[in-house]
C-alpha cells in the first residue's frame, strides 16, 4: 500500500522553524565530482575503534579494495575510492573543528578508476540469512550517515537482544540547507527501498515506516510511488520542525512514546537508520561495493553555484568549492553539517568523510549573529527545548562553575540540538555552555578514571614490596634455620652447602 | 582520538533581540495608552512624559555608574517600558514629582539595585508603584473623572501646566472615586452593593474606559487587544493571563452567588481596577514570572487569588500590584519545584521504563 499517512502522529513538545533556506540546492540534480588529484582518507571516520592499515606506501590499489581493515567489536573498515598509489600513511588535519592531525591514507588517483576484481555482489540478496546480511554491511564499511557514523552493522544485530518491531527511516533532513538526502530520495527511491527492506530482513522486523518531512513533497511523492508494490512500507509525512530528525524525537512521533533516559530506541522495538545509509546497504549487497563515495550538499550563501554532488570519500574540501564556481564572497562560517549541529571547519583542506552530509559557506547576514545580552528569563529557551530542560538555569550554573548541578538539571539529557540558542532574544550561547560543561565532565572522568589507575597502581606496587620484604624476610628466617641445620649437619657430617636461594624465586615477584 | 572541543553552533538565529521583545510590547500597550491620555487630557500626556524621561535618565545614570556600556542597555527598551508601565499605573493628573520619584524607585531601586536587566526579583513598576502607594496615600489615590481633551470641561493647555507642576487645587473640583474604591467604601459603610453601585459607571464604560482611574486602567478593551497581540507573536504565552484572570472570576463568581449584596460580581473585577493591564502585561513580565508552563499556571493562579483577597478584604482596593509582587516573591520557589519533565524521564527524573513490553530475546 505506501500510501497516505496511515499511522497516526504524535506531537513532540518544543523545537523551532529555522528558515529551512533548501530552495539553493534542492533543484540541483545530484552531479558526480570529478576525482580530485589526491585523496586523503582518514583511517576513523566513525565512531570506534579506527581501523587498521593494511596497505603501505608505494603500494598500487585498486577502486574498492580494502585499505584498513576495521578493529573490535564497533569500527569499521576502509577502502580504495579509485585506483591508485598509496602515497603513505600519516597524520593529516582531521574533518573537526580542532584540524588536530588523525591517521590518514594518502591515495594518488591513477586516472584509470579501475574496480578490484574482488567484488562480491550478490544476485538474490533475500534469499541470505540476516546474519550475512549484517556481516555484508559491516565488510563493506558503512556506518550512520546522517552523521551520527555509528556502524550500521551493530544497530542492524540489535535484534539478538532487543525485540524488535519496527525499522524507521529517516528522511526528516531537518536541518536547514541540506538537501541532499532529499536529491537521494527524489532520484534513487527504487535503490532506496530495496537497501531498507533488506535492512529489515536482517532486524527481522515486518514493519517499515520512511518519514519524511512535508517541505520534501518530491521526495515523498517518488518515495510513494516506489513503495507501492510493498505492502510492508509506510510512507509517512512529517511535519516540518526542527529537530524532528533527532533520532528519540522521531520515533516519539511516530510511535507516540519516549526513548527512556539513557536508552535506546530499541528498548521500544525501533531502529532508526538514515536514507543514505539504506542507499548504501543496496550498493554493499547487489553490487557488492564498499562505501566509497557520498551524496554531499555543497551550499550556502557565500557559495556561487549551490549543488549536491556525489563525492569520492577523502576528496579535500577545496575541491568541492572549486567546482561549485568558488566563493561570491568571503564566508563568515564554514561548516560541516546543518547550521544547526554542524561544526565550524578548520580549513578547506580537510578531506569529506563517511559521516559528512554538507558543506557550507554562510555569510555574515545569514547567521543572524549579534552581541549577547543579559538573560532575561524569557522561557524561549524552556519553550523550545525538545527535551524539557530549563537551558537558562542549566547555562547560569555552568557560567558558575557548577557543573554538578547542572548535571542534576539534565545536562546530560540535552542532546546538543541548539533550539534553545537559537531562540535566545539575548542570543546566549546556550549550546556552547553545555558541550563545554559535557567536554569538561568527561575530562574530569578520565582524569578520575586515570587517578583510580594510579592509586589501583601504587597499591599494587606497594604491596608487591610488602611481599617482597615479607618473602626476604621468610628467606631470611630460612636460610638462618638452614645455616643451622647445615652447620649442625656439618657438624655432623661435614657435607657440602646446597643453595638457597629458591624461596625467594617462588614468592611471585615482578618487576 | 580527537578530543570534543566545544564549538559554539548553532550558525543561525531566529530573528529575536531584547530590543524586539520590548518593542512589541510597547506596541500593545500602544492603543489603550493613546486613547487614555486622550480621555485624560494634557496634565496625563505631562504626567506620562515625565515618568518615561526620568525613567530613561535614571537608567543611563545607573548604567554609567555601574560601569556598564549605556548605549545597548539603553536601547534594549526595558526601561522604557519599565517607566511606560509606571505612568499607567499612576492617576493621570498626579503631580509631576509622583513619576519622578516613582522612576527612580522603579529604575534604581526596583532593577538596577539587583544588578541591572534580567536580575531583578521583583516588578520594578511594580515596586514604585506600591511604595508610592505607601508613601503618598493621598496624591496616589485621588482620581479624576475622564474629560477628553479638547472638550468642554478639559483643562487647557496652561492649566494642565499648573496641574502637573504647580499647586493647583483643581484636582479636588473634578476627583472621583474608582470603581471598587467607589464600592469598597460604600460597602465599608453598611451600604448593600445595590444601592451602592447606583453611583458608579455601568460595565460598559468600563470596558471602553469612560471611567476614572489611573490610565491603565481604563481601558479594559483596548488593553486585551494588546494582549492578545502579545500572545499571537509569542511574546508571552495565554498561561498567566488565564490563570490569573480566571481564578479572579471564579473567586468573585462563587462570592457573589453566595451573597451578592456584599460581594462584587465577577465582570466588574475583571473590568475594573488594573485587572486586565496585570493579567497580560504586568503579571507576565519575563523577568519575575516563572519560566516553566506549570509555574506560569500557578503563579498566574496565584495572582488572581490574592488581587481578589486584597480587594475584598484588605486595606486596598485594587490589589494588583501587592498580588504581583507577593508571587513574583515566589517566583524562584516555583522555578525551582516545578520544572517541565525532562524527555524521557518521569516527573521525579527516573528513566522511563517500559520493562513490561520489551522481551529480552
Ligand atoms: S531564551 Fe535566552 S534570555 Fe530567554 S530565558 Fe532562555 S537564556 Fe534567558
Ligand atoms: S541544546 Fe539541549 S538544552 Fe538546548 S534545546 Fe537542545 S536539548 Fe534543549
Amino acid at each position: 500500500m505506501g500510501a497516505e499517512n496511515l499511522i497516526k502522529l504524535f506531537k513532540i513538545r518544543g523545537g523551532v522553524h529555522p528558515d529551512d533556506r533548501k530552495q539553493l540546492s534542492a533543484g540541483q540534480a545530484i552531479e558526480a565530482l570529478p576525482m580530485p588529484p589526491l585523496l586523503h582518507i582518514p583511517l576513523q571516520q566513525h565512531i570506534g575503534a579506527p581501523a587498521e592499515p593494511l596497505v603501505r606506501r608505494g603500494e598500487l590499489v585498486k577502486k574498492g579494495q580494502r585499505l584498513a581493515r576495521s578493529q573490535g567489536a564497533i569500527s569499521a573498515p576502509v577502502h580504495a575510492p579509485t585506483s591508485g598509489r598509496i602515497m603513505g600513511v600519516g597524520g593529516y588535519p582531521a574533518h573537526h573543528p580542532s584540524g588536530l592531525s588523525v591517521r590518514t591514507i594518502t591515495l594518488k588517483p591513477d586516472g584509470k578508476d579501475e574496480w578490484t576484481d574482488r567484488l562480491d555482489p550478490v544476485y538474490a540478496p533475500f534469499s541470505l540469512a540476516a546474519e550475512e546480511i549484517a556481516q555484508r554491511v559491516a565488510d563493506a564499511g558503512i556506518v550512520g550517515m546522517g552523521g551520527a557514523t555509528f556502524p550500521s552493522a551493530v544497530k542492524l544485530n540489535l535484534r539478538k537482544r532487543y525485540a524488535l518491531h519496527t525499522l524507521v527511516i529517516n528522511g526528516a533532513e531537518c536541518e536547514p540547507y541540506l538537501t541532499c538526502d532529499d536529491r537521494l530520495m527524489r532520484e534513487k527511491p527504487a535503490e532506496i527501498l530495496e537497501g531498507v527492506r533488506l535492512m529489515a530482513r536482517a532486524l527481522g522486523v515486518a514493519r517499515i515506516l520512511v518519514a519524511i518531512e512535508d517541505n520534501k513533497p518530491q521526495a515523498q511523492a517518488a518515495m510513494r510511488d516506489a513503495a507501492k508494490p510493498f505492502a510492508e512500507v509506510s510512507i509517512v509525512g512529517l511535519p516540518t520542525r526542527y529537530p524532528m530528525g533527532s533520532e528519540k524525537h522521531l520515533v516519539q512521533t511516530l510511535i507516540g512514546k519516549e526513548t527512556p533516559a539513557r536508552g535506546l530506541t530499541a528498548d521500544m522495538g525501533v531502529v532508526v537508520h538514515n536514507v543514505a545509509t539504506a542507499m548504501a546497504v543496496h550498493d554493499a549487497l547487489y553490487l557488492g561495493r564498499p562505501l566509497i563515495s557520498r551524496v554531499m550538499t555543497v551550499t550556502g550563501g557565500a557559495i556561487r553555484q549551490p549543488r549536491n554532488l556525489h563525492v569520492p570519500l577523502g576528496t579535500p574540501l577545496s575541491h568541492l568549492i572549486d567546482f561549485c564556481g568558488g566563493f561570491k564572497e568571503e564566508p563568515a562560517q564554514l561548516i560541516s553539517g546543518g547550521p544547526m549541529m554542524g561544526q565550524p571547519l578548520p580549513s578547506t583542506r580537510v578531506p569529506a568523510v563517511k559521516g559528512s552530509n554538507g558543506l557550507l559557506a554562510l555569510t555574515a547576514g545569514e547567521s543572524e549573529s549579534a552581541e549577547e545580552m543579559p538573560c532575561i528569563r524569557c522561557a524561549s529557551c524552556v519553550q523550545a527545548c525538545p527535551c524539557g530542560l530549563v537551558p537558562l538555569e542549566m547555562a547560569a550554573h555552568i557560567r558558575a562553575g557548577g557543573l554538578d548541578n547542572s548535571v542534576k538539571l539534565g545536562l546530560l539529557d540535552c542532546i546538543a540540538c541548539g533550539s534553545c540558542s537559537y531562540a535566545c532574544p539575548s542570543h546566549i550561547p546556550l549550546v556552547h555552555y553545555f558541550n563545554f560543561a559535557k567536554g569538561e565532565l568527561a575530562a574530569r572522568q578520565r582524569s578520575q578514571h586515570k587517578q583510580g589507575e594510579t592509586k589501583r597502581l601504587a597499591e599494587a606496587r606497594s604491596e608487591r614490596m610488602e611481599a617482597i620484604k615479607r618473602a626476604k624476610r621468610e628467606a631470611m628466617m630460612k636460610r638462618k634455620k638452614e645455616m643451622e641445620a647445615k652447620k649442625r649437619a656439618q657438624e655432623e657430617a661435614k657435607a657440602a652447602p646446597e643453595a638457597s636461594d629458591k624461596p625467594t624465586a617462588d614468592s611471585g615477584v615482578e618487576a | 582520538m580527537i578530543e570534543e572541543q566545544p564549538v559554539a553552533g548553532p550558525y543561525t538565529h531566529a530573528r529575536t533581540s531584547i530590543s524586539r521583545t520590548m518593542g512589541l510590547v510597547l506596541l500593545a500597550l500602544l492603543p489603550a495608552t493613546l486613547y487614555s491620555l486622550y480621555l485624560f487630557g494634557w496634565p496625563a500626556i505631562f504626567l506620562f512624559g515625565t515618568t518615561v524621561l526620568a525613567a530613561l535618565v535614571f537608567e543611563a545614570g545607573s548604567l554609567r555608574l555601574a560601569g556598564k556600556r549605556v548605549r545597548p542597555f539603553l536601547l534594549d527598551g526595558s526601561a522604557l517600558l519599565t517607566g511606560w508601565l509606571l505612568a499607567m499605573t499612576l492617576p493621570p493628573w498626579a503631580p509631576w514629582w509622583i513619576g519622578l520619584v516613582g522612576a527612580f524607585l522603579a529604575i534604581v531601586i526596583g532593577k538596577q539595585v539587583f544588578g541591572g536587566i534580567g536580575q531583578n526579583l521583583f516588578n520594578p513598576a511594580m515596586v514604585a508603584r506600591v511604595a508610592l502607594l505607601i508613601s503618598f496615600p493621598l496624591e496616589m489615590t485621588l482620581f479624576n473623572a475622564p474629560v477628553p481633551l479638547f472638550s468642554a470641561q478639559a483643562p487647557g493647555f496652561l492649566d494642565s501646566l499648573a496641574i502637573t507642576f504647580g499647586q493647583s487645587n483643581q484636582l479636588d473640583a473634578v476627583s472621583s472615586a474608582t470603581t471598587l474604591g467607589h464600592l469598597k467604601t460604600e460597602l465599608g459603610r453598611g451600604v448593600t452593593l445595590d444601592t451602592a453601585s447606583g453611583g458608579v459607571e455601568s460595565l460598559w464604560q468600563l470596558t471602553l474606559g469612560e471611567a476614572s482611574g489611573s490610565l491603565g486602567e481604563t481601558s479594559a478593551l483596548l488593553l486585551l487587544l494588546g494582549g492578545l497581540f502579545l500572545i499571537y507573536k509569542r511574546i508571552i504565552t495565554w498561561h498567566i493571563p488565564l490563570a490569573m484572570l480566571g481564578s479572579l472570576a471564579l473567586l468573585a463568581t462563587i462570592f457573589h452567588l453566595i451573597d451578592p449584596q456584599s460581594y462584587v460580581g465577577p465582570l466588574t473585577h475583571l473590568l475594573s481596577g488594573a485587572a486586565i493591564l496585570g493579567a497580560f502585561f504586568i503579571a507576565t513580565d519575563l523577568v519575575t514570572s516563572p519560566v516553566s508552563i506549570r509555574g506560569q499556571l500557578l503563579f498566574g493562579a496565584g495572582v488572581g487569588l490574592l488581587v481578589y483577597a486584597i480587594r475584598t478584604w484588605a486595606g486596598y482596593p485594587e490589589g494588583v500590584a501587592f498580588a504581583v509582587m507577593l508571587m513574583n516573591a515566589c517566583t524562584p520557589l516555583i522555578d525551582h519545584y516545578l520544572k517541565p519533565r525532562i524527555y524521557g524521564r518521569d516527573r521525579k527524573g527516573e528513566p522511563l521504563n517500559y520493562a513490561d513490553e520489551r522481551g529480552e530475546a
